[in-house]
C-alpha cells in the first residue's frame, strides 16, 4: 500500500512510469595509479600514524608473530579464523583464544578480552584504511568490542585507495553481509571538540603488513 | 504558520559563551574542511563534486527505478524492505516488530531521518527504550533536546554542561574531564549495546546494485548498533539512493571531507542483509526502512528538487554567517542552516515558515562548499518568489503594493519626485557632517523605517540634490 503510493508519487513527480528504463547513468569514476609497493606501505604508515594508528611492517612470519606476542603478553586476546593468523602461529600464542564459531562464545570473549586479533582483507595505502569482509573466518566483533585491535594483512592485499578496492570489490554483497573500512581507532569530538579516542570501538590500532 | 523568533534570536546573540562556542567549532570545521580539499591536497577535487552532482541528479531523475532495484537486491541478500509514508507508520512498523519479538531495548545510532520523525518519544510513549548511542546524541537525549547541528549535534555543551547532564540523569559523581566522560558514556552504553534487542542506524548510501546501506561513523556505535542486537533497521530517506558501490568511491571522499576534514571517516560500514549462514556474528534480521515524509513533495519541480542531492554533511552550516550567528535551534526543523532553509519551506510548505527563505544574505557561501553542488541560493530566491506569490494571493501585501504604486506614482511626477525629496531631507534633519543616519528622526520613529534602520544604517541625503547641481552647473556652462 504505501509502497505503491510512494511509487507513484515519485513516478507522478518525475513524470515516469512503471517499468521504464533510465537512460545510462553517467559511468563510475574510479582511478586507480600506478603506485609501488614500497611507496604504498609507505602512504599507508604515513596515514595510519597520522591518525595514531600504529604500523609495522613485518620482513618474515616469526616478526609477525613476535610483534604480535610482545603486545599482548600477559593480557587476554580473541583471534579470528583467519588462514593468515593461523600460518603465522597466532592462535597458539598463551592467552589467545581462537577458533570460535558460535556468536555467543564470541561476544562473551570479546567483551573482555584486552585484545582482538584479526586478518584484513585488504588495506587502503591512502587513507591508512584496514578493509574486514564478515566471513566464516573473520567476525564483526573482533575488531570492535576489545579495546585493542591487531590486524595482519598480506603486503600484496594492500592497495592505493577506495578506488581500487571498488574495482576489485564491485559488489560487496555478492560475497558478504558486512564490508567494514576502518580508519585508525575510534573516537569522538563531541565534547566542545575535545578529540578522545576509543569512545566505543578500539582506542588502539595496530597493523600489521606480513 | 509561525514568525521569526526574533527574542530567540537576540537571546543567542546575546550569549556571549555560546557564540564563541558556535564561532571556534564551525570556524575549525571550515579550516579542516578547506585544508583537505584543497587543490595540493586534493587535485581533483572539483571533479569529483561534479561527478557526485551528475549521479545524484541522474538517480533523482528516476527514482522508482533504483528504489526497486535496491529493493529487489536487499530481498536477494535476505534482508526485507518496509515503506513508509511519514512517521507514523515507521513507528508503527517498529512497535509491531518489536511486539512480535518481545523486543524492549532499543539501541540508535545518529539519524536525522528519526530525529525528524520524533522517533524515540514515539517509541518511549509505547514503553520501548530507545538510546542514542553517539556521544553527541546521547547527551542530547538525557538533556531532552533536539541537535544544534547536523553532525556537531551537541555542540553547544561544554563539560560543565556535560558533568551536570551525567550527574542529574547517570547518578554519576560530577566529572568535568571529557576523556572520563566519555568513559562514562562508554561504560554506561556497552551495556545498552549487549543488552538491546532491535539496533536503529540510519543510512549515508543506499547502493542499488548491491542492496546495501551504507554506515559512516567514528565511534564505532554504529558499528554496535548494527553487529550486537539480532535484529538491525535501517531507516533512510528514499534520496538516500546511489547506483552502484563504486559510486561510493566518489561519495566517501566528498563526505568526511566536507564534514569534519576526514579523508574518510574511522568506519565505513557497508551492509547487505542479515548474516550469512556461514558468517560468524552479525543481525539475524535486516529490515531497510524507506521514508518518504515529504520527500515525493520536493521531486515535481526540475530546479529546487536538487535539494535532495544533500548528503548531509553539514559544511553549508559551518561556512554560513547567518547560522554562525544564530546557531542551529533558533531554525524551526531539525535541519538548520543553509538546507535547512531550503529544505524545510519544501517539507512544510512556504507559508509555514515564511521568514525562513528571507534569512539569508545570499553570499553563495553555502554553494561553494556544497560537494554535491546544490544551488542554495538559486533555491532561496525560488522559495522567496514562492512566499511573495502565497501573499499576494492571501492578500497579506497590501502595504507593500500601496507603498510601490505610491512609489512608481511619485517616480513618474518630476516635480513632486524632488518635492518630496527635499521634504524628506529636511524632515531627516541631518547636518552636512552626517554621512550615515542610523536612527530615524523623532516623527518617523515606528513602523517598517524604524525596523529598518535598527539593524542598518542609510547614507545621510547629500546637502544638494543632483537636481540641484544639475541646474547649477547649466547655468554656469551658459546653457
Amino acid at each position: 500500500m504505501a509502497r505503491e503510493t510512494i511509487l507513484h508519487r515519485v513516478r507522478t513527480a518525475l513524470g515516469r512510469s512503471a517499468g521504464q528504463d533510465p537512460p545510462p547513468a553517467p559511468p563510475a569514476r574510479i582511478r586507480i595509479p600506478d603506485v609501488s609497493l614500497e611507496e604504498r606501505i609507505q602512504n599507508f604508515r604515513t596515514a595510519l600514524e597520522a591518525l595514531a594508528g600504529h604500523v609495522f611492517v613485518a620482513d618474515s612470519p616469526a616478526g609477525a608473530l613476535s610483534y604480535v606476542a610482545a603486545l599482548i603478553e600477559g593480557k587476554s586476546a580473541v583471534a579470528s579464523n583467519a588462514p593468515l593468523l593461523a600460518e603465522i602461529g597466532v592462535p597458539s600464542l598463551p592467552g589467545v583464544h581462537a577458533g570460535i564459531e558460535e556468536r555467543e562464545e564470541l561476544r562473551r570473549l570479546c567483551a573482555s578480552a584486552d585484545f582482538g586479533v584479526t586478518g584484513a582483507d585488504y588495506a587502503l595505502a591512502d587513507t591508512g584504511s584496514l578493509v574486514m569482509i564478515s566471513s566464516k573466518e573473520e567476525a564483526r566483533m573482533i575488531s570492535l568490542l576489545p579495546p585493542v585491535h591487531i590486524a595482519l594483512v598480506r603486503k600484496e592485499r594492500l592497495l592505493t585507495s577506495l578506488d581500487e578496492l571498488f574495482a576489485v570489490e564491485p559488489v560487496p554483497s555478492a560475497r558478504t553481509s558486512s564490508m567494514v573500512i576502518i580508519t585508525g581507532p575510534s573516537r569522538t569530538a563531541d565534547i566542545e571538540q575535545m578529540l578522545v579516542r576509543g569512545v566505543h570501538g578500539p582506542g588502539q590500532v595496530h597493523a600489521i603488513i606480513v | 504558520m509561525s514568525l521569526i523568533p526574533e527574542t530567540a534570536i537576540r537571546n543567542t546573540l546575546a550569549d556571549q559563551r555560546l557564540q564563541s562556542a558556535i564561532y571556534t567549532a564551525t570556524g575549525r570545521l571550515v579550516e579542516k574542511r578547506k585544508e583537505v580539499t584543497s587543490p595540493a591536497v586534493l587535485p581533483d577535487y572539483q571533479e569529483l563534486r561534479a561527478q557526485a552532482n551528475a549521479i545524484k541528479k541522474h538517480t533523482v531523475e528516476n527514482l522508482d527505478y533504483y528504489l526497486e532495484l535496491f529493493e529487489k537486491n536487499v530481498l536477494r541478500n535476505g534482508g526485507k524492505v518496509v515503506w513508509c509514508r511519514d512517521a507514523t507508520e515507521v513507528a508503527d512498523f517498529i512497535l509491531r516488530l518489536a511486539k512480535e519479538r518481545g523486543a524492549r531495548l532499543i539501541v540508535k545510532s545518529k539519524s536525522m531521518t528519526t530525529e525528524e520523525i520524533n522517533l524515540n518519544e514515539r517509541l518511549a510513549h509505547h514503553g520501548l527504550e530507545a538510546v542514542e548511542t553517539d556521544l553527541g546524541e546521547y547527551i542530547l537525549q538525557l538533556a531532552e533536546e533536539r541537535p544544534y547541528h547536523i553532525i556537531v549535534p551537541a555542540l553547544h555543551k561544554t563539560r560543565y554542561d556535560v558533568a551536570e547532564i551525567f550527574t542529574r540523569k547517570l547518578g554519576v559523581e560530577r566529572e568535568v574531564v571529557i576523556e572520563r566522560q566519555t568513559l562514562i558514556a562508554r561504560r554506561v552504553l556497552r551495556e545498552k549495546f549487549l543488552a538491546a534487542d532491535i539496533g536503529v542506524s540510519g543510512a549515508n548510501f543506499l547502493v542499488a546494485d548491491s542492496g546495501s546501506v551504507t554506515v559512516v561513523e567514528n565511534e564505532g556505535n554504529a558499528r554496535l548498533s548494527t553487529t550486537a542486537p539480532k535484529i538491525h533497521i535501517a531507516v533512510a530517506g528514499i534520496e538516500k539512493l546511489i547506483p552502484r558501490a563504486q559510486d561510493l568511491a566518489t561519495f566517501l571522499k566528498l563526505l568526511g571531507r566536507s564534514a569534519t576534514g576526514q579523508p574518510l571517516t574511522v568506519y565505513t560500514s557497508v551492509l547487505s542483509g542479515p548474516r550469512r549462514a556461514h558468517e560468524i556474528d552479525g543481525p539475524d534480521e535486516f529490515y531497510v526502512v524507506l521514508v518518504d515524509n515529504g520527500r515525493t513533495k520536493l521531486l515535481a519541480d526540475v530546479e529546487k528538487r536538487q535539494s535532495l542531492f544533500c548528503i548531509r554533511c553539514g559544511a553549508c552550516l559551518n561556512i554560513c554567517p547567518v547560522y554562525r550567528k544564530i546557531g542551529g535551534h533558533n531554525y524551526p526543523w531539525v535541519y538548520s542552516g543553509p538546507i535547512g532553509a531550503i529544505i524545510t519551506p519544501q517539507y512544510h510548505g512556504v507559508m509555514e515558515d515564511s521568514w525562513l527563505p528571507f534569512a539569508s544574505s545570499l553570499c553563495g557561501a553555502c554553494e561553494e562548499v556544497c560537494p554535491v553542488q546544490i544551488e542554495i541560493p538559486k533555491i532561496l530566491l525560488l522559495l522567496r518568489a514562492e512566499v511573495i506569490r502565497a501573499k499576494a494571493r492571501e492578500g497579506k501585501d497590501r502595504l507593500e503594493k500601496l507603498t510601490f504604486r505610491l512609489w512608481a506614482w511619485l517616480m513618474q511626477h518630476p516635480k513632486l519626485f524632488e518635492l518630496a525629496g527635499t521634504a524628506g531631507a529636511g524632515l531627516l534633519g541631518v547636518s552636512a557632517e552626517d554621512r550615515w543616519i542610523g536612527q530615524p528622526p523623532g516623527g518617523l520613529a515606528f513602523g517598517p523605517l524604524k525596523a529598518w534602520l535598527s539593524e542598518r544604517e542609510m547614507p545621510a541625503p547629500a546637502p544638494k540634490s543632483f537636481r540641484q547641481l544639475w541646474r547649477r552647473r547649466r547655468k554656469a556652462h551658459g546653457a
